[in-house]
């Protein structure tokens, strides 16, 4: 077993620095790595690229790090419950790529799985295809869009072992386990680290392949951003 | 007609053996209307197949969500997955149905949905993988903005989400089926007579016939 934990959220972002491009898992604020963005505020890395599908709300998530003006540029598909982060990008202080959320996913795929591109329908004819490579396949036509490239990928995981496999819970494995070795570090925090032999390997989502340091997340405190109850 | 007018004639639409992906806003009512009789799974772009209506209070799940953030909860034969093998069922065509909601639609087909130059940028979320792949897209949609203008027009001012792509649009005043560059009126909601819906909508209509009411 080659042994991927380390201590605390502060050996695990050892390496990142200003300028830097970070993935980070979550939908929403459903599986977020919420232990290693405090980490990130605290240290207070700046000018850095965010990969993620949303951009947290105003007080929780990357709204932390929006709040403290860390971030330069955000890739994400959809940024509309953060006012933090429209009046920013409206008023050109953060630079945004809005990205479909499919292509979003499978920028982060193809990281991981070594395509240097892929063509998708989806944004052909729309302003997200400007500048880019278009091609016809079968009568329909494509757009072509380049892998991501990142330093470091921050996800969460429910589960996961020293060898740095992992299983995620609902909705929260999301881009979480797309972004797994899709950069040149992935960090994992877990709810539970569980002594290695304890997870069925029938049942891993992402092998710990994929994971460079594991470690036991403190805290989460998970928040709900549209509690919505029958009645 | 109101919102949940327009998500019970949709419904109508919602096919034994569908899986379908709603949208947020209308589309998501529209689960509250479907028949009884027949099997449909309801897909969630953040990852879940087969949705449930939501939680009882206290049984809110964190780490259950649908793609509106809401709280939800599954049914038997439900699963989950990653945003990846998501889009991988919507692009890769195994998603029947789509419905969404749209700021204009054109005659062309063409659908805006996603931003507002200058004043509203919120992303376009998945709308661009659903309607760029989507056999099936049904937008749900008001009319008139609340300036009582046409959202249903000759060609789209707003930045496009997709081009040629919708083929059925469901308002507070009519149904309408995109085809050879016009809108060809289908249904006229309960009360509202051809001259209302030509009257509201600015791309061409096309009225061939008698034109039947919605039955809700």
């Amino acid at each position: 077993m080659i042994n991927k934990k380390v201590n605390n959220v502060q050996e695990a972002l050892k390496g990142v620095e200003n300028g830097m491009t970070f993935m980070l898992g979550g939908f929403g604020l459903c599986g977020i790595p919420e232990n290693a963005i405090a980490e990130l505020v605290k240290l207070n890395i700046k000018n850095v690229t965010c990969i993620s599908n949303n951009a947290g709300v105003d007080d929780f998530g990357l709204g932390l790090l929006l709040q403290k003006k860390q971030i330069k540029k955000m890739i994400s598909s959809y940024v509309g419950e953060n006012q933090e982060f429209e009046r920013q990008m409206l008023s050109g202080e953060l630079e945004v790529e809005l990205t479909p959320q499919g292509t979003l996913a499978e920028k982060c795929r193809a990281a991981q799985a070594g395509f240097p591109a892929f063509y998708t329908p989806a944004g052909y004819g729309t302003e997200v295809a400007e500048g880019k490579e278009t091609r016809e396949f079968d009568g329909k036509m494509y757009v072509l869009e380049p892998a991501f490239k990142a330093d470091f990928a921050f996800v969460k995981a429910w589960k996961g072992d020293a060898a740095g496999n992992l299983i995620f819970k609902g909705t929260a494995r999301n881009f979480n386990a797309n972004m797994c070795g899709a950069a040149k570090i992935t960090v994992a925090e877990v709810e539970e680290l569980v002594p290695v032999g304890e997870l069925d390997p029938n049942n891993i989502h992402i092998p710990g392949i994929f994971v460079q340091r594991i470690f036991q997340g403190t805290n989460y405190e998970k928040r709900i951003e549209q509690r919505t109850v029958r009645k | 007609m109101d919102k949940i007018g327009i998500a019970k004639r949709i419904a109508q639409e919602v096919q034994n053996g569908f899986y379908v992906n709603l949208g947020i806003g209308i589309p998501t009512l529209v689960a509250n209307y479907v028949r009884e009789d027949i099997e449909v799974e309801f897909q969630s772009e953040n990852g879940v197949l087969g949705m449930g209506p939501f939680p009882f209070e206290g049984e809110e799940d964190a780490d259950i969500i649908n793609a509106g953030k809401q709280t939800i909860t599954t049914l038997p034969g439900a699963s989950f997955f990653d945003s990846a093998t998501s889009f991988s069922m919507i692009r890769g065509k195994h998603v029947h149905l789509t419905i969404l909601g749209a700021m204009e639609v054109s005659q062309n087909g063409d659908i805006a949905n996603w931003k507002i130059p200058g004043k509203m940028v919120k992303g376009m979320g998945g709308a661009m993988d659903l309607v760029a792949s989507a056999e099936n897209i049904i937008v749900a949609m008001m009319h008139t903005n609340k300036e009582g203008e046409s959202k249903i027009l000759k060609q789209c001012t707003l930045p496009l989400t997709g081009v040629g792509c919708v083929k059925k649009v469901v308002t507070n005043l009519a149904v309408l089926e995109v085809k050879n560059n016009a809108f060809y009126l289908l249904e006229r909601a309960p009360g509202v007579s051809v001259e209302e819906v030509q009257k509201a909508t600015e791309g061409t209509l096309i009225v061939e016939g008698e034109i039947p009411e919605m039955r809700i």
